[in-house]
C-alpha cells in the first residue's frame, strides 16, 4: 500500500520546477480551440433580444414577423408576458437563423412592451434607498464602547469599492445540439465541465447523463461562469425546435458587462480605536453594499485582524443593475480594502510607520501570523520600505509625489472533489483522464508534472484528457480549489498505479514490491539502482490488458491543505493637480504550500496583480441612477489596465521548508485581494489624505485633495 | 449592424455623387474604427456604405516652404506621425498624433476620420440621440452620469465633448480643411468646421451629408513654438479628460501671439481668447502659464459630476504652454 | 435612395444574380444575390454591391479564400466564420481590445473593424500564418518561454501585434514596447510575460526575463 505523499524536495524532477505550460503552442499559433471557435456543419446564430429597463414587466411579445423572415430557423421566448424583469439586459427571446446578419435582423423584428416599474441602481447611500435597503442585525463581540472610551486615538473613516464586472475575454455562451431526440451535446464555456451536464439537463427533461459537456480552453472566468445560463437552455432549445441543429449563441459584449457577473460593491464607515503604542483595541463598523436582488453580502470585517472589541452593522442593497456572481475571492477585495485603509488611517494619525503598526498587532492574525511577519520581511527588503517610507504626504517640490502602502490577505484554496482515471497500457503508454478544466491557471500543465514527475517520466509520455463531462468527474474551478484537487487525486492515481507495476514487475528483478521506485523511466531497486528495467518492460507484465486506476480527492494521505498567507506593497506617483496614479512598482510574496509549476504559479500572481491595478484604478460599472441603464458596457469606458499602464511588479513565491510540507495549497484568489487596498494605502502616503473609494480615479483624487480627505464629492 | 449597398468609387466626384442629401441615406467609410461600432450599435444606420479608400488624391502628405503642410483625408494617423518631414517641420503634430489611442488606431484611423469621429457621449452610444434627450425631451446629460461631459459650452442643447485631439493642435496652428461636395471645392478654418448642433438633426461639423474632407492645410510654423498636453488616466486606449494645444510666438522673450485651444472640454474644440490674452505680453514662467491657465476656463461650469475636469483644464493649458516655451514637441 | 438620380443607370454585371440563377438552376425565389449592380456616376461606371450577399475573394496567409457574405460582414466574422480561421478573437469588437488583431498590408489592424468587402486585395496575416509549417515563430516561443498567456483569449490577438510592432521596432526599447502594445488588453494579466517575450523575439530569440 502506497504512503500518499508528495515527493521529498530531492527527488522531484518536475513539481516545483519552472515548467512552460503544455498548452501553450495551441494557445499561441491560434490553434487552440474555446467554445466560441466551434463552427460545426450547419450551425445556426442564435441572438438574444434583451430587456432595455432595469424593473419592467412585460407586456406583450410579438414575435411574428421575425418568424416569417427567410432563414429564421427557430424563436424561443425565455420570459413570456406577465414576467417582471429585474435588470436591463435580461433574456427575453432568443432567435436562430441561418447565419448571424440574420439572426440580428431577426432579433430586431421581435417586438416587446413592458411596464415600467419603480427601480433603484444607486448603492452610495443606504439612506437613499429607502425600501430597497435590507439591515441585518448588530454584531458585537467583546466590549466595544469600553474599548472606544478607553482607546487613546479613534480614527474614523469612509472606504469603498464601486461595482465591477468581470469582463472575462470569451463571453460568456455556447453552441448547443442535439444529437438525437434525448441526447444534447454542449459546447459550454464555463469552469465547471462536470457540473454543468446535470444543470443542462434539468431544464430541458433528459436524464444527466445524456448531455455531453465539451470545452477545450476557456477564455476567462473569474467566479462568473458556472453556468449554465438561461441564454445557454435557450440555444438548446432553439436547436431543438430547429431539429437539433447546432445553435451558437454567446453574449455581445454589451450583456456581457450589464448581465454576466459582477462583483458587489461594498463601502463602510468605520471607527478604529487603538493606544498610543500600536496596540489595535476597538473596531467599529457600519457597512452595506448591492449587488442585485439578493443586495451585496457583508464582507468580512475586520480583515485578518480579529480586533478584540467590534460592533458591526451590515445593510445590503438590493438594486436592479443586474446579477452578482461570484469574483476571485468573493468578499475579500472588499473587507481587505476597507480594513487595510482604516488601520492604516490609524497608523498614521497616531504616527507610527504602518509596517510596524501591523508587525506589532500580528498577533490577532492567528495561525498564519509568523508567516505573515516572513512575508512583510520579505516584501520590505523588496521594496526598500525603510528607505523609501515617509509619514504621510510626501514633502518633495512639485506636482508628482510618491507614496509607498502595504497589505496583507487570506484564502483558504483547499481541494475540490475529483476523481481521475489513470490508464496505464502495456506498452506503458498512459493516459489520465478527468473532466476538469483549464482556465489559463496551468492545470493541464501542473496534471502533467504530477503523473510524470510520480511515474519518473517526463512530461511529453502523459497523455492528458480533460474538458469533457464523460470523463470521471471533477469540481469546478472556483475558490482557488482545483489545483489541490486536482494534482491530490492525479497523485493518489499514480501511486496506486506504480504499487500495481511493482507488484507485477518485482519478480523478475528479484525484490520485493516496496523495494522498487520509478525514475528516469526506468522501474528500479532503490539504493540498487543497478537492478532495473525500462518503464515499458515493466508495463509490459501488466499482461495484454491496460489497468485503469481511479484517482480520488479527498482521499487517503494529506496531499492537499488550506489557508494561505501573503502580503503586498506598492510604490505609486500621484500628480495632485491631476488626480493621475502612476504604479512605479508592486512586490507581492506569497504561500501556497507546495508549488507544482513554479512559472504558472507565479503567473497567476502577476495576473492578480495586473487586474487589481486595474480595479484599484479604472474599473467601474456604471449606472445611470435614474434609467437604471449601465453607461459603459463597452470596452472602451469599462476600463482595464493596459502593458503601460502597470509599472514593474515583482513576484517572491514563499517555498520550500515550513511551506511544502503543507501539501497543495490553491493560489486562483490570494494574490488578488490585496491589490486595492496596497494602491490605495500608497496614495494616501503619497498625497497626505484618503481617497476613500476605489477606483481611484482622477475625480476622486482631485476631490480628496480638496476636502483635504473628507468624503467625497462622489462616491 | 444593419444591411446596406457599398460602393468603392475611385474618384471623388463618384464619392459625393454616391452619397446622398440626407445623413440617413449614406455614410463615408474610411478607417472603419468609428463607423463600424456606430453602426454596431445601431446609432448611425445607413442605407449605402461609400468607401473612399480607393480615392488615390485623398492620399498624401506634401510640405512646402510655403504653403506649408497639405495632408490628404485618407492620411493615417500612424502615417502622420512617422512622416520625416513632419517630424522635422512640424514635431508638435507628429507627437500629438503619435499619441493618439494605440498601434491599430493610428493604423486604421484616418486625418478626416479624426476631424469627423462623432462623440463618445454615452448617452449618444446608447441610442438617446447627439443631444442625448429623454422622452420627455430634458436631456439626460446635466443631472446624469456627467463625469466625462462638457464644462465649457455647455448650457445646451449640446453636452457632449469634442473628440478629436488633432482639431484643437489644427486650430491652434491654423490650419484649415478643404471640403469637396457636389459644387465643387470649399475651404474653411478648422476653426468654423466644428459647429455646436442644435436640434437632432444637425451635426457637430459644418459638412453637408454629401461632401467630404479632402485634405487639411497647416500654415509653415515659421518661428511658431506649439505644444499639446493631454490629461489621460491609461498609458493607451483611453479618451483624454481634458487636452490643449496652443500655439506661440515669442519675441523679446515675451509671447506676441498666442493661440490656444482645449479638447475634450466642450461640445467643439475650445479656443479661449482669454487665455491668449492673459499670454500675450508676458514672459512665459510658472506664473503666467498657470494664469493663462485659469483664464483658459473663464465661463466654464461644473454639471453634476465633472467639476474636476476645469481644473485638468487649466493644468493641461498650462503644461502646454510651459512644454511649447521649452522648444516645443521634440 | 440614389436609384432615381438621373445618371444613375442599372445593368447586370458578368457575375451577376441573372446568370448565377441561370448557372445554378435556382428558383427565382431564393433570396441570393452573388453578383453586383453598376450604376454610372459622375462619367463613370461604379460597380454597388449588397445588401445582400456577394461573392469575395480574400487572401489570408498567402491563400486565396473564396466567400459570399453580406457588405455587412466584417472581416472577423469572415475569417472566423466562413474562413473557419478562429484564431482571431470576437471580444470588445468596437476597435477597442485587440483580440481581433491581424496585419493588412503590413500594419496593424482590428479586424473587427473592417469590412470583409474592403479587405479584398490586400494581404491578410492572421495568427495562423505566423508558424513556418510546424515551426513556431520566434515570437510564438518567447509568448511559451516567458508565460506570456493564462486563459489565451487575448493571445493571439497580441502575438501579431507583437509581430507588427517588432517588424517596424527591431530593436525596441522597454518605453516602446510598453508604447507600441498598448492596442491590446488582457484580463488576466499576462503584461509581464509578453513584456519579456516581445524583449526575446527582438533579441533573436536570447531567453530572458521570465524563463
Amino acid at each position: 500500500m502506497a504512503e500518499y505523499k508528495w515527493p521529498d524536495a530531492d527527488k522531484r524532477t518536475l513539481i516545483g520546477k519552472r515548467i512552460s505550460r503544455v498548452d501553450g503552442p495551441a494557445k499561441v499559433s491560434g490553434k487552440a480551440k474555446y467554445s466560441y471557435d466551434i463552427n460545426p456543419p450547419g450551425m445556426l446564430w442564435g441572438k438574444m433580444v434583451r430587456c432595455p429597463h432595469p424593473h419592467a414587466k412585460i407586456t406583450a411579445i410579438d414575435t411574428s414577423a421575425a418568424e416569417k423572415m427567410p432563414g429564421v430557423k427557430a424563436v424561443q421566448i425565455v420570459q413570456g408576458v406577465g414576467a417582471e424583469i429585474s435588470w436591463m439586459g435580461a433574456s427575453i427571446v432568443g432567435v436562430a437563423a441561418v447565419d448571424e446578419p440574420t439572426a440580428i435582423d431577426a432579433a430586431r423584428a421581435i417586438k416587446v412592451t413592458y411596464e415600467k416599474l419603480p427601480h433603484m441602481a444607486l448603492d452610495t447611500d443606504p439612506k437613499l434607498a429607502g425600501e430597497f435597503a435590507k439591515p441585518a442585525n448588530a454584531n458585537t463581540a467583546g466590549d466595544p464602547d469600553k474599548a472606544f472610551s478607553e482607546a487613546d486615538t479613534v480614527v474614523e473613516g469612509f472606504y469603498g469599492l464601486t461595482m465591477i464586472t468581470h469582463c472575462c475575454l470569451e463571453s460568456h455562451g455556447s453552441v448547443m445540439e442535439w444529437t438525437d431526440d434525448k441526447s444534447v451535446l454542449a459546447h459550454l464555456s464555463t469552469q465547471a465541465v462536470s457540473g454543468s451536464a446535470s444543470n443542462i439537463a434539468r431544464p430541458l427533461e433528459i436524464p444527466a447523463g445524456n448531455v455531453t459537456v465539451k470545452q477545450d480552453h476557456v477564455g476567462g472566468g473569474f467566479g462568473s461562469k458556472f453556468g449554465p445560463d438561461d441564454w445557454d437552455i435557450t440555444a438548446a432549445r432553439l436547436s431543438k425546435k430547429a431539429g437539433g441543429k447546432p445553435v451558437k449563441m454567446f453574449n455581445e459584449r454589451d450583456a456581457e458587462l450589464m448581465v454576466a457577473g459582477a462583483r458587489p460593491s461594498a463601502y463602510a464607515r468605520v471607527k478604529v480605536a487603538v493606544k498610543k503604542d500600536g496596540t489595535l483595541t476597538g473596531w467599529q463598523s457600519d457597512s452595506w453594499a448591492s449587488g442585485g436582488l439578493g443586495g451585496g453580502g457583508s464582507p468580512p470585517l475586520p480583515y485578518i485582524f480579529n480586533i478584540p472589541n467590534q460592533k458591526k452593522q451590515h445593510t445590503a442593497i438590493v438594486n436592479h443593475v443586474g446579477p452578482q456572481r461570484a469574483w476571485r475571492a468573493p468578499g475579500h477585495p472588499q473587507g481587505c480594502l476597507i480594513t487595510m485603509s482604516a488601520l492604516e488611517d490609524a497608523a498614521a494619525a497616531i504616527k507610527m510607520d504602518p509596517l510596524d503598526f501591523l508587525l506589532k498587532n500580528m498577533d490577532l492574525a492567528g495561525a498564519r501570523a509568523e508567516v505573515y511577519r516572513d512575508e512583510f520581511k520579505i516584501a520590505a527588503d523588496l521594496i526598500g520600505w525603510k528607505k523609501n517610507w515617509h509619514e504621510r504626504g510626501d514633502k518633495t517640490p512639485g506636482p508628482i509625489k510618491r507614496g509607498l502602502g502595504l497589505s496583507c490577505h487570506t484564502w483558504g484554496g483547499g481541494g475540490h472533489p475529483s476523481d481521475c482515471d489513470l490508464v496505464v497500457q502495456p506498452d506503458g503508454s498512459i493516459e489520465l483522464k478527468m473532466a476538469t478544466q483549464d482556465l489559463g491557471t496551468g492545470t493541464r500543465t501542473t496534471l502533467m508534472i504530477v503523473v510524470a514527475d510520480s511515474l519518473g517520466l517526463p512530461l511529453e509520455a502523459v497523455k492528458l484528457s480533460i474538458g469533457d463531462s464523460r470523463l470521471p468527474a471533477s469540481g469546478g474551478s472556483g475558490g482557488s480549489t482545483t489545483i489541490a484537487g486536482v494534482s491530490s487525486s492525479a497523485r493518489r492515481a499514480s501511486l496506486d498505479a506504480l504499487d500495481l507495476i511493482f507488484a507485477k514487475a518485482a519478480p523478475a528483478l528479484d525484490a520485493k514490491p516496496e523495494e522498487l521506485e520509478a525514475v528516469g523511466g526506468t522501474v528500479r531497486v532503490k539504493n540498487n539502482p543497478s537492478k532495473s528495467m525500462s518503464w515499458a518492460q515493466a508495463c509490459a507484465k501488466l499482461g495484454a490488458m491496460p489497468i485503469t486506476v481511479r484517482g480520488k480527492n479527498p482521499g487517503p494521505g494529506n496531499l492537499g491543505s488550506q489557508g494561505v498567507g501573503g502580503v503586498q506593497m506598492a510604490d505609486v506617483s500621484v500628480d495632485v493637480e491631476t488626480g493621475i496614479i502612476k504604479i512605479n512598482k508592486i512586490v507581492a510574496v506569497q504561500d501556497c504550500g507546495l508549488i507544482i509549476d513554479l512559472k504558472t504559479a507565479e503567473s497567476q500572481v502577476y495576473g492578480a496583480l495586473i487586474m487589481g491595478v486595474s480595479y484599484a484604478l479604472y474599473e467601474e460599472k456604471i449606472t445611470d441612477a435614474r434609467n437604471g441603464r449601465m453607461l459603459n458596457p463597452n470596452m472602451e469606458f469599462y476600463k482595464l489596465a493596459g502593458i503601460g499602464d502597470i509599472g514593474e511588479l515583482v513576484v517572491h513565491m514563499m517555498t520550500g521548508k515550513g511551506y511544502d510540507e503543507r501539501g497543495v495549497i490553491g493560489l486562483g484568489e490570494p494574490p488578488v485581494v490585496s491589490p486595492g487596498a496596497v494602491i490605495s494605502n500608497a496614495v494616501a502616503n503619497a498625497i497626505g489624505v484618503r481617497v476613500g473609494t476605489l477606483p481611484l480615479t482622477p475625480d476622486r483624487v482631485l476631490a480628496a485633495i480638496e476636502k483635504k480627505g473628507g468624503n467625497n464629492a462622489r462616491i | 449592424m444593419r444591411a446596406f449597398e457599398y460602393a468603392s468609387p475611385t474618384t471623388k466626384e463618384q464619392a459625393v455623387s454616391l452619397l446622398g442629401s440626407n445623413w440617413a441615406d449614406a455614410d463615408i467609410l474610411a478607417g472603419g474604427t468609428d463607423l463600424l461600432a456606430l453602426m454596431k450599435d445601431d446609432v448611425v444606420t445607413p442605407k449605402r456604405l461609400v468607401n473612399i479608400k480607393d480615392i488615390k488624391e485623398l492620399r498624401g502628405i506634401s510640405i512646402g516652404s510655403v504653403r506649408g503642410l497639405r495632408i490628404g483625408a485618407l492620411v493615417t494617423i500612424q502615417e502622420l506621425a512617422d512622416h520625416p518631414q513632419v517630424r522635422e517641420a512640424f514635431p508638435v503634430i507628429s507627437k500629438t498624433a503619435g499619441e493618439i489611442a494605440g498601434p491599430q488606431i493610428r493604423n486604421m484611423g484616418t486625418i478626416g476620420g479624426n476631424l469627423c469621429q462623432r462623440p463618445r457621449c454615452w448617452y449618444y452610444r446608447a441610442g438617446f440621440g447627439l443631444l442625448a434627450k429623454d422622452e420627455s425631451g430634458e436631456s439626460l446629460v446635466p443631472s446624469g452620469d456627467n463625469r466625462y461631459h462638457a464644462i465649457l459650452g455647455n448650457s445646451g442643447p449640446a453636452y457632449f465633448v469634442s473628440p478629436s485631439t488633432l482639431a484643437p493642435l489644427f486650430i491652434a496652428l491654423g490650419a484649415t480643411v478643404r471640403l469637396f461636395g457636389p459644387k465643387g471645392k470649399r475651404e474653411i478654418p478648422v476653426e468654423k468646421f466644428f459647429v455646436v448642433p442644435q436640434s437632432e438633426t444637425d451635426r457637430e461639423h459644418d459638412l453637408k451629408p454629401n461632401e467630404i474632407v479632402t485634405e487639411i492645410v497647416v500654415p509653415p510654423l515659421a518661428g511658431v513654438k506649439s505644444a499639446s498636453y493631454e490629461v489621460r488616466q491609461k498609458e493607451a486606449m483611453d479618451w483624454p479628460l481634458a487636452f490643449a494645444s496652443v500655439a506661440l510666438t515669442i519675441s523679446g522673450g515675451k509671447v506676441s501671439a498666442a493661440r490656444i485651444v482645449m479638447g475634450h472640454v466642450a461640445p467643439v474644440p475650445w479656443r479661449s481668447k482669454e487665455a491668449e490674452a492673459a499670454l500675450v505680453g508676458k514672459a512665459i514662467t510658472e506664473e503666467t502659464a498657470k494664469a493663462a491657465g485659469d483664464a483658459a476656463v473663464t465661463g466654464a461650469k461644473s454639471l453634476s459630476g465633472n467639476g474636476y475636469k476645469i481644473q485638468l483644464a487649466k493644468v493641461a493649458v498650462k503644461r502646454a504652454i510651459l512644454e511649447a516655451a521649452k522648444g516645443g514637441a521634440k | 435612395m440614389h436609384d432615381d438620380d438621373d445618371d444613375v443607370k442599372e445593368k447586370e454585371s458578368g457575375w451577376s444574380r441573372r446568370s448565377f440563377l441561370k448557372a445554378s438552376g435556382i428558383s427565382l425565389s431564393v433570396p441570393l444575390v452573388m453578383g453586383h449592380r453598376v450604376i454610372k456616376v459622375a462619367g463613370a461606371e461604379v460597380k454597388m454591391y449588397g445588401p445582400g450577399k456577394v461573392a469575395l475573394a480574400l487572401t489570408v496567409n498567402g491563400k486565396k479564400y473564396a466567400a459570399e457574405v453580406e457588405p455587412r460582414v466584417t472581416l472577423l466574422e469572415a475569417l472566423r466564420g466562413d474562413l473557419d480561421l478562429t484564431g482571431s478573437k470576437r471580444v470588445c469588437d468596437r476597435a477597442t481590445c485587440g483580440a481581433c488583431t491581424v496585419i493588412v498590408d503590413g500594419k496593424p489592424a482590428y479586424s473587427c473593424s473592417v469590412l470583409a468587402i474592403e479587405a479584398q486585395g490586400k494581404a491578410i496575416t492572421t495568427v495562423e500564418g505566423l508558424m513556418q509549417g510546424e515551426k513556431l515563430h520566434p515570437i510564438q516561443q518567447a509568448f511559451i518561454d516567458n508565460d506570456a498567456q493564462q486563459c489565451g483569449f487575448c493571445t493571439p490577438g497580441f502575438v501579431v501585434a507583437c509581430k507588427a510592432f517588432l517588424d517596424k521596432n527591431p530593436n525596441p526599447t522597454p518605453e516602446q514596447v510598453q508604447h507600441g502594445l498598448g492596442g491590446n488588453l488582457c484580463r488576466c494579466g499576462t503584461y509581464v510575460g509578453v513584456r519579456a517575450a516581445v524583449m526575446q523575439a527582438a533579441k533573436g530569440g536570447q531567453k530572458n526575463g521570465r524563463v
